[in-house]
């Protein structure tokens, strides 16, 4: 973490506000904390805000508010971060079936880590992943903090689709695809739920400093989920980060 | 119906306005049009408001047949637009009926033209905007380019018919040696003192390989200190990106919204357009600004629209 947070000019209509130059939770905390402040604060000017691993990316209008005016709001915003009240992060529970057709690399992570198929899903399913940043594709999430015991290199040919949905793992992260898309992670399970769906408000529910828990599900299971999803009728398990939990 | 059908879609026709701007936080990119001063003088030429969609166009024009009576307009690259096989001008609106087909004889100059509707385009609002984006395949029509046959709805023609021809001057050049000022920033300290100077003092080439995410340059390598991969961060439309080859990318509408290379610098909002109608085999040089000069050209292009808006004159139909 810098001891002097950076304010470093993006063109003429941006502003990043950097807090550090590594990937660490502390870092993205205050990365969401001043996320969630301006967002509060209601800034006028403000266009957009992109929370990432380090760093908030602000863009504002500077025909409504130039340049030195929006820094110093900034600065000064950050200096009252401290004092300020910001919501518990969520948890969002993932559903996922593990292995089968919805995850045909699991063996190839056991083979790897020389661990069992119960072994290697309790271990991913036992944490509460960070999620550092959204980014790539609509609400692909960047999670932190996987067990090194089931870290595994990606494939060496890239599937040319991966469902939607689709839990995977790469090198050290572990994580999800919102779409279907190309890809080189190894698929380990898969969940049912629509992570984006643009027709909801909001489409994604779940935000950068936010957690993810993927929670084994039987086949039957899975199915009655999908169906409840088609139906637009399944509640998704949203709900306060308890302390002290990791 | 007041619709327009799509006989021959063209290269890569989609709807486009403004932007979406309220779901970076979630991964979702901004899309919108490239060149944001042909699409608002297009829309004053319809007297819509200037953020409304538009057709954007690139590089070979749709075959266009109306289902309705309406006013149109064309602006940015000059693609020679007709009307029933007749050439009708660019930069000024067209009052078309319905059974009229608007076509176009072939590019002379630039790279994307924007078709205007009087009272815009009658697709959906999703989160905020109109745009497609191409990639999540949504917004726009049915979130994707048109195609054959497509029949997108339009709203009804709004205000009194009033037809307009923008003033010569406030009509762009699309010259295929241009300057682009730009910021420096947000990593330009991760840049050699040579690799600076490199950006500033030669000439780039724009390659073939450009499109909505962005424009591939090639020229003089832009050197690093210690690598170009940083952890990733937000990315603004005009961020000039080096990865480790030192050829940069301006990234443009269509950009993810984070990446993980450094970015030397970004263009500025208003020298934006002309990076959008360049072609490959464009030659280009940046020259640095501060901030404030900045956001001072981003103050003159706004009224340079509203010069547009006060000099364009009446027409008879």
């Amino acid at each position: 973490m810098y001891s002097q947070t950076k304010y470093l000019i993006a063109g003429d209509s941006a502003l990043v506000v950097e807090f550090g130059n590594e990937i660490s939770p502390q870092i993205n905390e205050r990365v969401r904390g001043m996320y969630l402040a301006i967002e509060k604060a209601a800034l006028p000017g403000i266009v957009s805000l992109t929370p990432t691993y380090r760093s908030l990316l602000v863009q504002y209008d500077p025909l409504t508010v130039p340049y030195r005016e929006m820094l110093q709001t900034l600065q000064k915003l950050e200096g009252s971060l401290e004092k300020m009240e910001l919501p518990k992060p969520n948890v969002m529970e993932i559903p996922t079936l593990y292995g089968g057709d919805c995850g045909p690399d699991l063996d190839f992570v056991c083979q790897h880590s020389g661990l069992s198929r119960d072994e290697v899903i309790q271990i991913h399913s036992s944490r509460e992943y960070l999620i550092y940043m959204l980014g790539f594709a609509p609400g692909f999430p960047y999670l932190g903090g996987m067990d090194e015991r089931i870290a595994t290199p990606r494939l060496k040919t890239p599937r040319t689709k991966i469902n939607s949905g689709s839990v995977g793992i790469a090198g050290q992260q572990t994580g999800i695809y919102p779409l279907a898309s190309p890809g080189g992670w190894q698929l380990i399970g898969r969940t049912p739920i629509l992570l984006y769906d643009p027709q909801r408000n909001p489409p994604i529910l779940y935000r950068t400093g936010d957690y993810l828990k993927f929670v084994p599900v039987s086949e039957k299971e899975y199915g009655e989920i999908e169906q409840q999803v088609a139906q637009g009728r399944y509640q998704y398990r949203l709900y306060p980060k308890k302390e002290a939990k990791e | 119906m007041n619709a327009v059908k799509v006989i021959s879609p063209g290269a890569l026709t989609t709807v486009q306005d403004a932007g979406r701007f309220g779901f970076l936080q979630s991964g979702i990119s901004v899309s919108g049009v490239m060149d944001s001063y042909s699409h608002r003088a297009a829309n004053l030429l319809v007297d819509n408001p200037q953020e409304e969609a538009v057709l954007e166009v690139t590089l070979m024009g749709p075959v266009l047949e109306f289902q309705c009576s309406t006013r149109i307009a064309v602006t940015g690259a000059m693609m020679q637009p007709k009307l029933n096989d007749q050439p009708v001008p660019m930069w000024q609106t067209i009052p078309v009926g319905e059974g009229d087909r608007l076509s176009f004889s072939g590019i002379q100059g630039g790279c994307r033209a924007y078709i205007a509707f009087a009272g815009g385009l009658d697709v959906p609002v999703i989160m905020g905007s109109k745009s497609t984006n191409l990639k999540a395949q949504m917004g726009g029509f049915e979130g994707r380019m048109l195609k054959r046959d497509d029949v997108v709805p339009l709203k009804a023609p709004s205000g009194e018919a009033k037809l307009w021809a923008a003033s010569e001057e406030w009509i762009p050049k699309f010259p295929t040696q241009i300057t682009l000022r730009a910021v420096l920033g947000p990593q330009e300290d991760l840049f050699t003192e040579e690799g600076i100077a490199s950006f500033l003092n030669t000439e780039y080439l724009v390659t073939p390989a450009n499109d909505r995410m962005g424009y591939r340059l090639e020229g003089e390598e832009i050197t690093h200190k210690a690598g170009a991969d940083i952890v990733s961060d937000g990315i603004v439309m005009g961020a000039v990106q080096v990865p480790s080859s030192g050829q940069p990318i301006i990234l443009m509408a269509d950009r993810q919204t984070t990446g993980g290379y450094t970015k030397i610098a970004t263009v500025v909002t208003a020298d934006l357009p002309l990076l959008a109608q360049a072609q490959a085999g464009t030659k280009i040089r940046f020259e640095r600004v501060s901030v404030e000069e900045a956001q001072q050209l981003l103050h003159e292009f706004h009224e340079r629209l509203q010069a547009f808006a006060r000099t364009r004159r009446p027409v008879n139909g």
